[in-house]
């Protein structure tokens, strides 16, 4: 098995300050990012902070931009490189550092709470409540979201216009939105919110957030568009509007 | 460890990729394009060669055209025709919500790539005028299909020779045209959402169901569909212009 030398520059720091720091060490065949980075932490930087559960691609945490490119670090292998090449590794940018690699993702959590939630409709006469499958395909892709929150990393509106986080939700969240609103026994309506609350004007659909998906979710074709789409229904197509009052809806 | 102390925010991007080639060539192809057409349009001259009629001014409206598919403008309308009807396939694309992001990355770079910082310091992306009128996109849609429908029937024009049913390069040209613009129009996500994708349940509208899915299929292929007709409608502009003007020589088929 040939081994190999890589430079690493890894970025050292917290919210005060910080640098990237160079590191250069051994890799074995196989090796993913995040191997790589335990292999710093285990020889030469004790207290390098990183955060990590799976090593699947599955559990969301491992995420960072490599080379300038939010991905997960567990799931972006050694081999994808040039030989020789430095490879840089800095915490996701759009959150609050807290040491190294590790950034404050709590905004996503705030984000969450303010969804309204699924309201189910009653159950049938014989006391059950039906789906059909072709009904559920659609936010099936939605729940594949393992919320590593690189999509709201990389949106533009939140990554470099700090001030819009009051008003936006984020591509992660309207990911979520889509599912409710396209859900078939849902009664809840979501659509005031998700224009004035959620912000989904902000978007403008340049769709970095569909290609840094590890779950490959389209996330603007299948959920913001169509989002934006029932938005118009609602709010800025005056001849739906004229046939939802003729048809007394 | 000096040349590495840079710190985060200091820097556009650390994406070390040729992350400006995509917006480069955007605005090379598009606004290339948009040069052509606006000079193509302002011609008002060699936009017919019998039988073919140029896309740019299809259908013509007023009654000085070289070729009039419908009547509706009088004669005191000595501008060129290709202004009366150039406009709706110019506001569908510009609210396209393909070429909304080629160009707001490419032309206003918001951002000009994913993980490069944005070049205006404020953004307020769709949320108000101009760019809130984006939401108009389904009018235009409605619009440029009825478009559609007169450059299929240009298409069937061009077989109708001087001397009888014929082919010639130029057929197959409008014809191709017409296909193209075709994909491109009903593949639109406007479309895709008012063919079914309103609904939260599709078991109880199967003939719904069945044409969301068929567009939806045809969706996850806009991008292509807006590049190659965009590329083909002026390539066949260019076409019949260089046969009206003598410059090149249709070849007959049948
Ligand atoms: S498509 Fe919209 S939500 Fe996704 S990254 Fe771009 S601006 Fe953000
Ligand atoms: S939508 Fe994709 S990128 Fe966004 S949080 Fe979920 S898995 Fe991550
Ligand atoms: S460690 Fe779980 S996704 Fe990378
Ligand atoms: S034409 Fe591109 S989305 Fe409608």
């Amino acid at each position: 098995m040939a081994t190999q030398e890589v430079t690493m520059r890894v970025w050292r720091g917290d919210a005060s300050g910080g640098a990237f720091k160079e590191y250069r060490l051994p890799i074995g065949e196989g090796m993913v990012v995040l191997d790589v980075i335990h292999a710093i932490q285990a020889t030469q930087a004790n207290d390098l902070a990183v955060r990590w559960n799976c090593k699947a691609g599955k559990c969301g945490s491992c995420s960072a931009e490599i080379n300038g490119k939010p991905r997960l670090m567990c799931m972006t292998r050694m081999n994808t490189f040039k030989p020789g090449e430095t490879i840089t590794v800095a915490p996701i940018k759009s959150f609050p550092l807290i040491r190294d690699l590790v950034t404050d993702v709590s905004f996503n959590f705030e984000k969450a709470k303010t969804i309204p939630p699924l309201r189910l409709k009653p159950k049938e006469a014989d006391g059950t409540r039906r789906m059909f499958q072709e009904d559920i395909d659609r936010a099936q892709e939605f729940h594949k979201c393992i919320e590593c929150f690189l999509c709201q990393n990389v949106c533009h509106v939140i990554r470099d216009h700090e001030d819009n986080k009051k008003h936006f939700a984020g591509p992660r969240f309207f990911v979520r939105l889509a599912a409710l609103e396209m859900h078939p026994l849902d009664t809840n309506d979501r659509k005031q919110f998700i224009k004035e609350k959620a912000g989904l004007g902000f978007c403008n659909i340049t769709k970095c957030c569909t290609e840094v998906c590890p779950e490959n979710i389209h996330i603007t074709d299948n959920s913001i568009i169509p989002l934006k789409e029932r938005l118009v229904d609602e709010f800025y197509d005056p001849l739906a509007w004229l046939f939802r009052k003729i048809g007394g809806k | 460890m000096e040349k590495n102390s840079l710190t985060i925010d200091e820097v556009r991007t650390l994406r070390q990729d040729l992350w400006w080639v995509e917006p480069l060539l955007v605005v090379v192809v598009l606004g290339s394009f948009v040069v052509y057409t606006t000079w193509a349009a302002l011609q008002n001259a060699y936009y017919y060669a019998a039988p073919y009629l140029s896309p740019f001014y299809s259908p013509c409206l007023s009654t000085n055209c070289a070729h009039v598919s419908l009547p509706l403008i009088g004669s005191w309308w000595n501008l060129s025709p290709a202004i009366l009807i150039l406009w709706i396939p110019a506001g569908f694309r510009a609210t396209c919500y393909y070429y909304r992001k080629a160009y707001y990355r490419s032309f206003f770079g918001a951002p000009p790539a994913c993980a490069v910082r944005d070049i205006a310091r404020n953004y307020t992306g769709e949320t108000r005028f101009p760019f809130v009128l984006q939401n108009m996109h389904r009018y235009f849609f409605w619009l440029a299909s009825l478009v559609v429908v007169f450059l299929w029937w240009d298409a069937i024009l061009a077989f109708r020779f001087p001397d009888g049913f014929g082919v010639g390069i130029g057929t197959l040209v409008l014809l191709v045209n017409a296909f193209l613009l075709s994909l491109y129009s009903f593949s639109c996500h406007s479309c895709r959402h008012m063919c079914g994708g309103h609904l939260d349940t599709f078991h109880d509208s199967p003939a719904k169901y069945r044409i969301w899915e068929a567009v939806s299929r045809l969706n996850e292929h806009h991008m292509l569909y807006a590049w190659i007709s965009l590329i083909w409608v002026a390539l066949t502009d260019l076409y019949v212009r260089l046969l009206s003007m003598g410059v090149i020589s249709d070849v007959r088929l049948i």
